[in-house]
């Protein structure tokens, strides 16, 4: 059973409907890349699965988006477990107001993890990524050493996911605010899964990056997909061919095409869809 | 019409107009402290009216000054408790219906407008049903009534301008609504705060119509909440009210007092407010 299935969901903004009738599955462990022209629903889509788009006015949601077999829009469900499984990574990085270690603390501290469950997260942080040295064995050892050692390692370990450590291992306790723009969504990322996500859903990460921080984020997303399912809202094709391996064309709010990337991205099987990568229509 | 013309004309008003602001707050405080500074003796600060001090006998009005910071930080501290909730329930995540914020809001500003002697009447009203005598509690409450509009509105407009995007980014991490607001929203709005408590507290330690009938007036410092509490502005007003020239000099002595309460206030409010905004987003 896949992760995220989307079964008959419609968005409407008061009259204005955005989301037609999608039905679609989201492939585990996989790179998702949601494309389209500007204004067909892709946000939309992306925000309905773990229910931002309720943050908006006059919005209703009809259809069922399933996360493992649950209905998230059950009345009865629990909205707060939802979005600390499904992670969001927004368009442009919004750093909470505090200093960037707290900035990754947050949201272990608001969801109770403590002492030991943060030696377990690490451990298992180390399990899901054997290529990349997350937690050395030094700073584990300084760290037992602290009072709230644990979290400082915690911390240390997301920043060097994101890679974004070294440079703000001298400065943890300055405003997240004052990095720059692409530090400040490699930031945002490990701040993302430091709630341990079991999905992230990205809404165009790279757009508002330069080209360097963009590329060390599709990096981090290739490391990534092994253990988490990625759903990526993109508006550059070669963005969704360099990293996606599955994709769902949307336009005007109906999805026209989905399936495998190098197939709905190269050799497409709808007109319309033929007309979008072919640059007919943005 | 000519350019450079029309960049000169409106220099020229702009200055104009800031001069007449500037010059005429200078002639207020020029006036005050030419006839005030002189009468300002040690023993006006540190005595309380003797007999025959209305008559230009010894004394000071140490019990105005006691009298009425009680008055002003007791009903800021009320006031504060109860307005960051108020204002902070403003928001769209608590009040879904907009027409109800706008109605909540806009009987606040009526309220703001309303002229201080009616809360003082008001005040006593009710104080007389209660049976109960002038006193620095009553005084209090009042003030408290006549800062909360103040507050809320002052706060309710920088809560209006945290970025919809923090919200997101926090509720996207699994946070409830009270933890967005009181650990998110609040840090962002902490300057807004320190400007409404700065409104506040110079608008109820300058306010006598309100304490006329509430706090009462009295020579004595007060022992307890239950006591009357004299005033600084009512201090001026029985004093310039005086046949006696050497009584009226007193008065501008004790306007100059409240000048620089306000004063020490409104610097030592903005030199917190500074501190603890070093984290907020701009």
């Amino acid at each position: 059973m896949p992760h995220i299935s989307i079964r008959n969901l419609k968005v409407s903004y008061g009259a204005h409907n955005v989301l037609k009738d999608i039905t679609v599955d989201i492939p585990d462990g996989q790179i998702t890349a949601i494309i389209g022209p500007s204004g067909c629903g892709k946000t939309t889509l992306l925000k309905s699965l773990n229910r931002l788009i309720e943050l908006q006015e006059e919005v209703k949601v009809e259809g069922n988006v399933l996360i493992d077999g649950d209905n998230v829009y059950d009345p009865q469900a629990d909205i707060l477990s939802l979005r600390k499984k499904v992670g969001f990574l927004s368009q442009k990085p919004c750093p909470l107001p505090m200093s960037i270690y707290d900035n990754i603390a947050f949201g272990p501290r608001i969801h109770g993890v403590k002492g030991k469950q943060i030696l377990e997260q690490i451990e298992e942080l180390e399990k899901h990524c054997p290529n990349y040295e997350v937690c050395p064995a030094n700073a584990r050892n300084t760290a037992q050493t602290r009072k709230n050692g644990e979290m400082d390692l915690l911390v240390e370990c997301y920043l060097r996911l994101a890679g974004l450590w070294d440079e703000v291992k001298d400065r943890l306790r300055m405003s997240a605010s004052k990095l720059s723009v692409g530090q400040q969504q490699r930031l945002a990322l490990a701040r993302t899964l430091s709630v341990k996500p079991e999905v992230i859903l990205a809404d165009e990460p790279t757009s508002s990056l330069d080209p360097v921080s963009a590329r060390l984020i599709e990096e981090q997303f290739q490391m990534l997909k092994q253990n988490y399912t990625i759903v990526l809202v993109t508006h550059t094709l070669r963005q969704a061919r360099r990293i996606a391996d599955h994709a769902i064309f949307l336009y005007l709010g109906e999805m026209i095409e989905q399936g495998p990337a190098s197939k709905v991205l190269c050799a497409p099987c709808e007109a319309k869809t033929c007309a979008y990568i072919s640059g007919e229509i943005i | 019409m000519d350019r450079l013309l029309e960049e000169r004309l409106f220099k020229t008003l702009m200055l104009s107009s800031l001069t007449m602001v500037v010059g005429s707050l200078f002639a207020v405080v020029a006036v005050v402290v030419l006839n005030g500074a002189p009468a300002l003796t040690p023993s006006m600060l540190t005595q309380t009216p003797k007999g025959g001090y209305y008559l230009g006998k010894e004394g000071g009005i140490l019990n105005a000054i006691i009298g009425s910071l009680y008055l002003a930080f007791g009903s800021v501290l009320l006031a504060l408790l109860i307005s960051i909730p108020a204002a902070l329930s403003l928001q769209r995540d608590y009040i879904k219906k907009t027409k109800v914020a706008y109605s909540i809001r806009l009987s606040l500003d009526v309220l703001w407008g309303t002229p201080s002697i009616v809360y003082g009447a008001f005040g006593f009203t009710v104080m007389l049903y209660l049976g109960m005598r002038a006193s620095l509690l009553g005084g209090i409450i009042v003030l408290t009534l006549l800062q909360i509009p103040i507050m809320i509105r002052a706060i309710d407009e920088t809560v209006k301008l945290v970025p919809a995007e923090l919200k997101e980014t926090s509720y996207a991490l699994g946070t409830t609504r009270f933890e967005t607001t009181f650990k998110i929203v609040i840090i962002q709005v902490l300057p807004g705060i320190a400007t409404a408590v700065l409104l506040a507290f110079g608008r109820s330690i300058g306010d006598a119509a309100s304490i006329l009938f509430t706090a009462g007036y009295t020579d004595n410092i007060p022992g307890s909440l239950l006591d009357p509490a004299a005033s600084l502005p009512l201090a001026i007003f029985f004093q310039l009210g005086t046949p006696f020239p050497e009584v009226q000099q007193r008065a501008y002595a004790s306007a100059l007092v409240l000048l620089v309460i306000v004063l020490v206030v409104s610097v030592a409010s903005r030199a917190l407010g500074q501190r603890f905004s070093k984290h907020i987003l701009r």
